[in-house]
């Protein structure tokens, strides 16, 4: 009968009741949307490289390195040469050797300059190999690979023409116009990187650059595509590479010799632990994310404490009739408890609710837009314990009102003295 | 029970109480003796301490000193939780206003002080617990439609005053307090509640004790105390 009193007491404030639960649901929606992201962010990001023991490049840092070889993010503090390469390739411990050349691009998208062999060890998600989704690597010196979220985004497919821009800019003026590509394949999504990259080989980095000298055409310069299929195109120099170890015990030794190479400053790293130490940069951010969210939600449920709060001067006569036909105070407390819990729960479900409709409608534009996966799935354990503690916070908050209404009952006794 | 054969239903001895704050006041009874059965009209001007008086008889605030029996039991001995029991088993109150819970329908109102009190309910229960209810409700003149449906704060002041009436007599509780319970309604109501209150008092054998700063309801009680002469009050600093 408390019970049932205590539910039509709060349904007779219905409309501070629906928007109290409102205002905690909101927070708690963005609580577990931040949550989600953070995982969903945390996995794609440690998903973005996998089965590559070492990258090298210009002496930098391991974080810069990666951004720019791996993230495609940023640029390179310097190349490293062919021959120095090649001579990392040939130790005996080294099993095969991905080279990358950036520097142009399309649109927006990066051009990745490579061999065949990126097709085959580029591995992403638990050691996934890429795949096409229609065509194949590159066989002609002017074929190129687009990335599934370029050719998505351009509405290219097989046979397409496309012009490569020198440097990096969207609307860059710098064409190689005399120097177009043919869609030669289109790779399945992945979630990395590499969706949003065209991929060419390194000799026709090399002859599109044929006439090019620091970032501009040589003026009379005009070498044909005839002429150009019959000049030496190694490459001379790459900006990073990928390499694979035939046994992974070998990985220090390769770093450290990779490092104290004599010829030129050279940088290797191992991917994992860059990754985590990027992570770690990026994590900030993503803790501070995770702070405003819990804030959110604290304010909310302190919002219903004032809400609740604000009702009690208006049913201290409530009270007073409660404890007039013998409710002791404790009973008075355990109400407005009780009601604290019950708003705070049906927050938790409106919350969860929201957010379920919330990813339904925005995950495949965050898939499409971010390449980040969010799984649409019942509540992590780690869900579920925030989920707790925002009940827990409910009911804290509840005290408030709840010990006020308390003392107040207690020295109002029947008469409401105000 | 033992308790409920003594002769009297309430007595007050050297009862001293204050309230502290911003506004001091205390109360002062020396002796106040009520019998079982008996219906007693406590008079005094508004704000005299009637109410902090009849607090004191219901055992929500409890004597600084001295000693309040109801039934033979010193309530202000009695631990708070088994004080609230004792209040809700003992008494049944009645305010000038605001009796009910508005947003609960009349009959749950009236079956309210169950919850708390097991021999009320018990004795509520012989004719059914929500039968009991209606017939106190009907034969307070409260039309049967009402009871279920209604909810509380639908009804008249009148009416109102007729549910909470209908809630302290239920399950037959010894005493009945009502403070100023006649005061929101008109003079020929007022006497056609008491009448109503006092038929379903006597046939139980229940106290009735109310208080008013209206001395013209006397005729329909069986003693008259005026609060001066039982009671010394004192304002400002203790």
């Amino acid at each position: 009968m408390l019970l049932r009193l205590a539910f039509r007491s709060l349904t007779n404030r219905w409309l501070t009741a629906v928007l109290t639960v409102l205002a905690i649901g909101v927070s708690v929606t963005l609580l577990l949307g931040v949550e989600r992201v953070r995982t969903g962010a945390r996995a794609s990001f440690a998903d973005t490289i996998s089965g590559t023991d070492l990258i090298v490049g210009a002496r930098s840092g391991a974080v810069n390195l990666l951004l720019y070889s791996v993230f495609r993010i940023g640029n390179a503090t310097n190349n490293i040469s062919w021959r120095a390469l090649q001579e990392v390739a040939s130790r005996p411990e080294v099993a095969w050797t991905v080279p990358i050349s950036l520097g142009d691009s399309h649109f927006g998208h990066r051009i990745v300059g490579t061999t065949a062999a990126y097709f085959e060890h580029y591995r992403y998600r638990q050691r996934q190999p890429l795949t096409f989704r229609s065509g194949g690597p590159f066989r002609d010196l002017f074929d190129a690979v687009a990335g599934a979220d370029v050719a998505a985004a351009l509405g290219y497919k097989l046979g397409d023409h496309i012009v490569v821009a020198h440097g990096l800019g969207n609307t860059s003026f710098a064409q190689h116009a005399d120097k177009p590509f043919v869609i030669a394949g289109i790779l399945a999504k992945t979630g990395t990187p590499v969706d949003r990259s065209v991929h060419v080989s390194l000799e026709a980095i090399t002859a599109i650059h044929v006439d090019w000298q620091g970032g501009a055409r040589i003026p009379g310069f005009t070498t044909t595509l005839e002429q150009v299929r019959d000049l030496d195109l190694t490459p001379k120099d790459v900006t990073a590479a990928l390499i694979g170890l035939t046994s992974r015990t070998a990985v220090f030794r390769v770093q450290r010799a990779v490092n104290d190479y004599a010829g030129e400053p050279l940088t290797a790293i191992l991917p994992g632990v860059a990754l985590q130490e990027l992570w770690g940069i990026v994590g900030t951010a993503e803790a501070a994310l995770a702070v405003v969210s819990a804030m959110t939600v604290v304010t909310a449920l302190l919002g219903m404490a004032t809400a609740i709060l604000a009702t009690l001067n208006e049913r201290r006569r409530e009270m007073a009739v409660l404890r007039s036909v013998g409710a002791p105070p404790r009973i008075i407390l355990a109400l407005l408890l009780a009601e604290a819990a019950t708003l705070t729960a049906a927050s938790i479900v409106v919350g969860s609710l929201l957010l379920t409709i919330a990813l339904l409608a925005a995950r495949p534009i965050i898939d499409a837009r971010f390449g980040l996966y969010l799984p649409l799935q019942a509540p992590t354990p780690r869900e579920l314990l925030l989920l707790a503690a925002v009940l827990v916070g409910g009911v804290a908050a509840g005290l408030l009102p709840a010990v006020r209404a308390y003392r107040m009952s207690l020295a109002d006794g029947m008469t409401v003295r105000t | 029970m033992a308790l409920a054969d003594g002769p009297l239903a309430a007595a007050l001895r050297d009862v001293r109480f204050a309230w502290r704050g911003r506004a001091p006041f205390a109360l002062a009874v020396n002796s106040l003796d009520i019998a079982r059965g008996e219906r007693m009209l406590l008079v005094g001007p508004s704000g005299g301490g009637k109410s902090t008086l009849l607090s004191l008889l219901c055992g929500v605030l409890t004597p600084g000193s001295g000693s309040v029996t109801v039934l033979g039991t010193d309530i202000g001995r009695l631990p708070g939780a088994a004080r609230d029991r004792f209040r809700a088993e003992h008494l049944g109150v009645v305010f000038q206003m605001f009796n009910l819970l508005p947003y609960a329908s009349v009959l749950d109102n009236v079956l309210l002080p169950l919850r708390f009190a097991p021999e009320r309910r018990a004795r509520a229960a012989r004719a059914g617990v929500r039968a009991e209810g209606t017939r106190l409700l009907r034969s307070l003149g409260l039309e049967e439609q009402l009871h279920d449906g209604a909810r509380a704060s639908s009804l008249s002041v009148g009416q109102q005053q007729r549910v909470a009436a209908a809630r302290a007599l239920i399950g037959a509780p010894e005493i009945i307090v009502a403070d100023e319970p006649t005061s929101a309604l008109d003079r020929d109501r007022q006497t056609a509640f008491l009448h109503l209150l006092f038929g379903e008092a006597a046939r139980a054998g229940t106290t009735v004790i109310m208080v008013s700063h209206d001395a013209s309801l006397a005729p329909q009680f069986d003693r008259i105390i005026h609060l001066a002469d039982v009671a010394t009050i004192s304002r400002g600093s203790p």
